[in-house]
């Protein structure tokens, strides 16, 4: 097989398997049994899995856990956590984020 | 009065709407994020077309900078292909968050909406649905939320690929999403066992980084939220 092809099929099993992921529970909602307790955890859902996802940009490059203060990636991520603390708004603390890591990468 | 209170009794395009304003400001985090992967996909050695295609076609972008590492790497494609399933397994949750949010909508408004469900798409809208006006129109704000990020990701992929060579590594636009999920996790922040469950969360993926096909997303997932369940009791009584 060509690997153009190898290629988009590839690309299309994982977009049908990302689908089927996201459409489980919407579709299948009435089949599972949504008990209480499962309810109570799906509150969990959004701190846990940004916060699953949010650790590994900060603290690992290339595969190497970095915990020293010399990290710009902390230092940013400091100030974003405070400015969305202060001001709750989302583009202030991207931009702002952004701007310290810039601003130390550049000294 | 309350933050979702002027949607009570709104009108789907005033829910549509309301959803595209909550999403605008995290695009800020996701054009960026939208260039590099983008730029990434060339790099890795993909085709400019499979690089745009992929982003509708899969439409997750830690998922697609993977595929394409991967891809890059000569990594067989069915390991490619269940890598990336591992790493939109988390979608599962949203799935069962926004089918307890949205159970009464029918079939074809299911399915468009687990399209667009996507991390940015969810986390802006789960606030709302959760707490908000429980009218009928209500899932126009999803999708108000999701079609935004869907039209805005298609962009930014088309500009990395266009004019990705010109962005240099130094800028660390990568990192722009990670801070857009910093503005959606921390206000959200109320409870105590929330506090843990972000905590457990974040110290379980750093300690499961070796794990393969970045299974440590959903061991840390899962470990954050039963350790806010466990937690739940020593929330302070009265907060929502």
């Amino acid at each position: 097989m060509n690997e153009h092809w190898v290629l988009g099929l590839s690309m299309l099993a994982g977009g049908l398997l990302t689908f089927a992921t996201r459409a489980i529970f919407l579709l299948g909602g009435e089949r599972f049994s949504l008990g209480p307790n499962f309810r109570a955890m799906l509150v969990y859902v959004p701190p846990a899995v940004l916060a699953a996802l949010i650790a590994p940009e900060i603290f690992v490059r290339n595969g190497d856990l970095i915990l020293s203060v010399e990290n710009p990636r902390l230092w940013a991520a400091l100030v974003a956590v405070l400015v969305a603390l202060i001001t709750r708004s989302v583009l202030a603390t991207i931009a702002l984020g952004l701007a310290v890591l810039w601003g130390i990468q550049f000294i | 009065m309350r933050r979702w209170d002027f949607l009570e009794a709104a009108s789907r395009r005033t829910e549509f709407w309301a959803g595209v304003r909550v999403e605008l400001p995290l695009l800020l985090g996701v054009l960026p994020f939208g260039l590099v992967y983008g730029l990434l996909g060339l790099q890795a050695g993909l085709p400019a077309w499979a690089v745009v295609a992929m982003s509708s076609v899969v439409f997750g972008g830690a998922s697609q900078v993977v595929f394409a590492q991967l891809w890059g790497a000569q990594v067989p494609p069915s390991l490619i292909v269940g890598t990336v399933g591992v790493v939109n397994l988390r979608h599962a949750l949203y799935s069962a968050s926004v089918a307890v949010l949205l159970r009464e909508l029918p079939l074809r408004w299911k399915l468009l909406l687990a399209y667009l469900l996507t991390d940015e798409a969810y986390m802006a809208a789960v606030g709302r649905l959760s707490v908000g006006p429980q009218g009928p129109l209500r899932h126009w704000f999803l999708f108000g939320t999701g079609i935004t990020l869907w039209l805005t990701w298609q962009l930014a992929t088309l500009g990395g690929v266009l004019a990705g060579a010109v962005i240099p590594a130094a800028w660390s636009l990568d990192f722009s999403i990670a801070l857009t999920f910093i503005a959606l996790l921390v206000p959200g922040l109320r409870r105590r066992s929330e506090l843990l469950a972000v905590l457990v969360a974040g110290v379980t993926a750093l300690a499961a980084q070796a794990l393969p096909f970045k299974l440590w997303i959903v061991l840390a997932a899962a470990a954050g939220m039963t350790a806010g369940m466990l937690a739940r009791r020593w929330d302070t009584k009265g907060r929502a």
